[in-house]
């Protein structure tokens, strides 16, 4: 498949949002609109590793029930939380 | 328009639990069968399901699958057909326990057998003492079980289309269906998927309201594309509003809050459940827990600023239980509302959570439809899980039901499929007329201009839902939201999408998805403003009272017309005496 442009590779970032649960879907979905076009490029590659975890592992990190191992994902997911939460 | 196509035996539109139990009995019976999904299997909306499953295994109190058969039927304001629910609640502990072996981790008793908790509606010798029916994986019970099954899956060679969109059921002049046209979600080429017999397993319609607990996937499209069919939708008018979900944004609190010992409080402090419901107090069945939320609120006993909601009382509970009986619960409190549920009360209210009515079939999964002599099947057409209406939930769903209805009833559709396919051998001609129709819903989107966004329609759509098809709902306020969801309807002709490329133009599958929304609701209040009872989760404060004598019967809506039908409740169950309609006391 062609490279994709910015536009298109945002729409397909916005479709990998699309999860099984409700709270992924507030995260993510967030996330995305308000705070991954000012990540940089290692970020938001950070991100899209992050979107490819099971639904369940991913709750389990962004409700801080389980850490993952890796320091950058942990910050990226560190950076999700703090941009959800009762003010969102 | 030449597209590409493709021939399987079975195509199954849907990866929860209810497609892939449905194609993994057909891959294992060296079917080939085609699973299509718009997002990828594993996050299909089973994974969300964290409270459990039910089955009366009797591992922690007594129990035995015919009293789970009167709470059900009970549960359901006797509107469930009596021989679909005593068939799941027989095979219940079977399932279970072949869920197991195919790798669901399910909670352990100290002595080693499956743990269960309680959840509302169940009782011991019908009616008497709280029961403990629901099987869990810890809180993650959907997960396991989606998992699980794909793994199986994967494994007996079921063919995945993961993340493409089904458009439209394909139907021939005889009224077989033929499979469907879908799109690939990537490339925004449609594709044609040739089967024999198609198993609808899209979920549930969530998304109808402002306020639900369901993730943004659960738009109905199954339920829409077969009202294009010509296949009617059966009880619309219930909807499960789940007691407890965080008030104004919607994330459920399991039942299992309340069956931990969690309960409900008015702004006086008040248990108030204890007037409601004397006997099951905040156990008692959602339908009734909901409605004494409601009024509660109503007459102005609701807490914080303007008294509209009231509180989730945890704080009773040791951190340390909480932590490890409701993890997941726990934090998403901590992190969404900022609040800590070993310490403070939590906001809760009403809110849409599941899809009672659905396509209805009969327990074998067959897509049914009446005829003079009673119904007949639509040669070719299935339909399990939360989109279809078989109906076991009738009026009102208990918890931990539905992931028990969709293995039971995935299993049971592929068996009958089986049995199908023998004799049905060969791929019938295809209809190029209803091929072009499916494009043509398509191609709509390509229209140029100003018009409408799609964004602004679907939050208008679910307000109104919100507001005019609710809790409690009245002949005045019902008539004034079908105008509006008419209206509504009417708008949607002039939207226009500003996106026309198609990679990746996820603005078409929203439209699309929009689409089938408007369809949903149009259903869902013709059929409540029709029914002048008051039955399950359909509350009509202008007919506050059940009327066995002239609504125990199911609705049908059809779309071509907007035309109402009506069929018998199933009263007759396969072996057992019938649990006759009595009145409903927690
Ligand atoms: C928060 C929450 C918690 C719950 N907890 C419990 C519980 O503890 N116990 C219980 O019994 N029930 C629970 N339920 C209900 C239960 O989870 C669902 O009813 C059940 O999982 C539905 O399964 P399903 O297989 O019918 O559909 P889903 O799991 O919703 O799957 C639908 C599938 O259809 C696909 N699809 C939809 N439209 C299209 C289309 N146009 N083209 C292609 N694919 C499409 C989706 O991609 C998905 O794969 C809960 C529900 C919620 C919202």
């Amino acid at each position: 498949m062609e490279t994709l442009s910015a536009q298109q590779n945002l729409s397909r970032l916005r479709w990998q949002c699309r999860r099984g649960m409700l709270e992924l879907d507030l995260f993510l979905s967030g996330f995305l609109n308000n705070t991954y076009s000012q990540l940089d490029h290692r970020q938001q590659q950070i991100f899209e590793d992050i979107l490819g975890l099971p639904d369940q592992t991913l709750l389990e990190y962004l409700l801080g029930q389980n850490q993952p191992d890796d320091k950058d994902i942990a910050h990226v997911i560190q950076q999700i939380r703090n941009s959800a939460g009762p003010h969102a | 328009m030449k597209i590409p196509k493709r021939k399987f035996d079975v195509l199954v539109i849907g990866a929860g639990g209810g497609g892939l139990r449905g194609s993994l009995q057909l891959a294992q019976a060296e079917a080939s069968v085609a699973v299509v999904s718009k997002v990828f299997p594993t996050r299909s909306h089973t994974v969300a399901a964290q409270g459990g499953m039910n089955a009366a295994l009797a591992n922690v109190l007594p129990d035995n699958w015919h009293w789970h058969m009167y709470d059900t039927v009970k549960g359901s304001d006797y509107l469930g057909d009596q021989d679909a629910i005593e068939y799941m609640c027989r095979a219940a502990s079977k399932i279970v326990i072949e869920m197991e072996h195919f790798g669901v981790p399910f909670s352990r008793l100290e002595n080693g057998k499956i743990y269960q908790r309680p959840f509302g509606g169940q009782s011991q010798n019908f009616g008497g003492d709280q029961a403990a029916r629901t099987c869990a994986a810890a809180d993650r019970t959907g997960h396991a079980i989606l998992h699980s099954l794909y793994q199986q899956n994967i494994r007996a060679k079921t063919h995945f289309f993961d993340e493409f969109f089904a458009i439209d059921l394909i139907k021939d002049d005889e009224g077989f269906i033929l499979g469907a046209v879908v799109l690939e979600i990537e490339t925004g080429e449609p594709m044609l998927i040739e089967a024999k017999t198609t198993l609808l397993a899209t979920g549930g319609a969530g998304q109808l309201f402002r306020t639900n607990t369901n993730a943004h996937i659960n738009t109905g499209d199954g339920l829409a594309m077969a009202l294009r069919a010509g296949v009617p939708l059966q009880d619309m008018e219930f909807f499960q509003f789940h007691p407890t979900g965080i008030a104004g944004k919607g994330m459920l609190i399991s039942e299992a809050a309340r069956g931990e010992g969690g309960y409900l409080v008015n702004k006086d402090g008040e248990r108030f459940m204890e007037r409601y419901a004397p006997h099951a107090k905040d156990l008692a069945s959602r339908d009734v827990v909901s409605r004494s939320i409601s009024i509660e609120v109503l007459e102005g006993r609701g807490c914080g600023p303007s008294g509209d909601y009231v509180h989730l009382k945890l704080d009773h509970l040791k951190r340390e239980v909480l932590d490890k009986k409701l993890p997941a619960i726990c934090e998403s409190i901590r992190t969404f509302l900022g609040v800590e549920p070993a310490t403070d009360l939590i906001p809760v209210y009403p809110t849409a959570h599941y899809t009672m009515g659905g396509i209805p079939t009969n327990r074998h999964g067959q897509v049914v439809v009446p005829v003079s002599t009673g119904e007949e099947p639509i040669p070719g057409l299935y339909a399990v899980g939360e989109c279809a209406c078989v109906s076991v939930h009738g009026a009102n769903r208990l918890g931990g039901n539905s992931l028990l209805d969709i293995v039971v009833f995935g299993r049971a559709a592929g068996n009958d499929i089986v049995n199908f396919l023998q004799e049905n051998r060969y791929h019938r001609p295809m209809s190029e007329e209803s091929v072009e129709s499916a494009l043509g819903r398509l191609a709509r989107w390509d229209q140029k201009g100003k018009g409408e966004p799609v964004d602004t329609i679907r939050r208008e759509l679910q307000a109104v839902m919100e507001k005019y098809c609710g809790v409690f709902r009245n002949e005045d306020i019902l008539s004034e939201g079908l105008g509006k969801v008419l209206e509504i309807e009417q708008r949607m002709s002039q939207v226009r999408l500003q996106d026309h490329s198609r990679i990746f133009n996820t603005a078409r599958i929203e439209a699309m998805e929009l689409e089938n929304l408007i369809d949903i609701a149009v259903a869902t209040v013709t059929s409540a403003l029709a029914r002048k009872e008051s039955r399950g989760a359909h509350s009509r404060t202008d007919y506050p009272d059940r009327d066995d004598q002239n609504w125990l019967k199911h609705t049908l809506y059809y779309k071509d017309t907007r035309r109402l039908d009506y069929k018998p409740v199933k009263l007759k169950p396969i072996t057992v005496e019938s649990f006759p309609p009595k009145e409903r006391v927690y």
